[in-house]
């Protein structure tokens, strides 16, 4: 019988979700790392039960913690994150340089190889990788050493590294998204990237057709199509057929151009996900009606989806990794709001049950499909 | 013998209950006993200094014999009571709730 575990973080810990393939009762375990803001957990493909969690505190920096059986017991592993060489600046809000300093990991991905390998997305914008188990880290300074990171500004949030997207069809392909300089790509491992955004429209910028300075939300990609992607901006929800070469508007009739979170049907490739959100620093869903938006052919046309989800009165986010999907035949989504609600629906969005309605703001949601 | 508190938060962490015992070889600094005190418990390096720079993280402080030492030289002496394990450093954080 198959199982299936949701992973989330939230700004007080962390909690493990489990269910059997009905998808109806679920134990909630937790939390684990109590008091501390964990931004992600993700599972290894791999092996589901390694687990890696972002743990961190403006008290005490950044902890990376490890399971090896599932989140029943964890252990702390390697938490130092050097840049390569001299950071350098990047800019500041009013554009003066400003110098790069290590915050805490937004993102965890786990390789889809080797259940050692482990990479990080980290705010100042950097991406890390461990090949250790996420004992010791190492940055992938090709990225930010690309001629544009003394431009990179940082979004509201920070300047986050939030997405990082392996290529199951190559090795050596990545994406990742910076909140705000864009997405970019590598096609050797990480060695040399390159910004992807062409064709982004992003709000007021001065020159639209910048290579970097572009406000992406977040990525998603369907494991059978790797050369198409889905990205939620801050303005407008975009797709790209050519691995992000260039990228085509196709928000069409969703209420807002504004959200975070974006993800993509197990087993339908064009079948997506996103929330709304009301820009721009209201940051609720339009009319206080929580409202997930499917769209069956890839964008363009969208239909609400309301059954089970608040409808009145409702002012609560959903954020960028809070989102995720299963992979048992009827798809499963899940996604977890900044009220500390978590929502899931067995049958891809038509109708939607609070698995659990109060935890601490949910920062992100994962999803493991367990044989 | 020096002894340490940590925060709950560290206490959790390093998998201790009340207070860190430390033998500290040579003179008794701030330096030596972080220095120790992560030598015995690795997983709490970066957490109380910055990798690296070794500075003190900005939301701790420490005290000892109702003294903030939090802006003492690392290498200046801690009070002879902290050396000979009569009172406590108290690693603190520096910000509540509220």
């Amino acid at each position: 019988m198959s199982k299936v575990r949701l992973l989330v973080g939230t700004r007080k810990g962390a909690f493990v979700l489990t269910s059997d393939g009905k998808r109806e009762k679920w134990d909630v375990s937790g939390p684990h790392f109590a008091g501390w803001e964990i931004y992600h957990v993700k599972g290894s493909p791999v092996d589901p039960n390694r687990l890696y969690a972002s743990q961190s505190s403006g008290w005490f920096g950044q902890v990376i913690q490890r399971s090896n059986d599932g989140g029943k017991t964890w252990e702390p592993v390697g938490n130092k994150f050097a840049y390569d060489g001299v950071p350098g600046t990047h800019q500041w809000y009013d554009g003066t340089p400003h110098p790069w300093e290590f915050k805490r990991v937004w993102h965890l991905e786990p390789s889809l190889k080797n259940v050692d390998e482990v990479y990080a997305g980290v705010e100042d914008a950097a991406l890390f990788r461990s090949a250790d188990g996420g004992q010791n880290w190492e940055e992938l300074s090709g990225l930010r050493g690309h001629g544009s990171g003394p431009h990179w500004q940082p979004g509201a949030g920070g300047m986050c590294l939030h997405t990082v997207i392996l290529d199951p069809s190559d090795p050596q392909r990545i994406f990742i998204a910076i909140s705000a300089a864009g997405a970019f790509r590598t096609d050797d491992g990480g060695k040399t990237w390159r910004p992807i955004n062409k064709g982004l429209r992003s709000g007021t910028i001065p020159d639209q057709d910048a290579e970097v300075g572009h406000c992406v939300h977040h990525i998603a990609m369907h494991p059978s199509r790797p050369g198409t992607l889905f990205m939620q901006k801050h303005w407008d929800v975009m797709r790209s057929d050519n691995a992000g070469d260039s990228w085509q508007e196709v928000s069409g009739n969703l209420p807002t151009d504004f959200g975070f979170a974006i993800d993509v049907h197990a087993h339908e490739p064009e079948t997506i996900f996103v929330v709304p959100i009301k820009s721009d620093s209201e940051h609720y869903p339009p009319d206080g009606q929580l409202r997930v938006y499917r769209s069956k052919s890839g964008g363009n046309e969208w239909e609400a989806l309301t059954k089970g989800l608040p409808q009145k009165d409702c002012y609560v986010n959903v954020l960028r990794d809070a989102m995720s999907v299963d992979a048992l035949d009827s798809c499963g989504v899940y996604f977890g709001t900044t009220g500390g609600q978590v929502y899931g629906s067995t049958d891809a969005g038509d109708s939607w049950t609070p698995i659990v309605r109060d935890l601490p703001a949910v920062l992100s949601v994962e999803v493991q499909t367990l044989a | 013998m020096i002894r340490v508190e940590l925060p709950a938060h560290l206490r959790t962490l390093a998998g201790v209950k009340g207070e860190v015992t430390l033998e500290v070889a040579g003179q008794v600094t701030l330096k030596s006993v972080l220095d120790a005190l992560e030598a015995k418990y690795p997983t709490l390096r970066g957490t109380i200094r910055e990798h690296g720079t070794l500075k003190r993280r900005a939301f701790l402080r420490f005290f000892a014999c109702e003294e903030d030492l939090s802006h003492q030289w690392p290498d200046a002496l801690l009070p002879e009571t902290v050396a000979n394990g009569k009172e406590p450093l108290l690693i603190v954080g520096a910000v509540a709730g509220g």
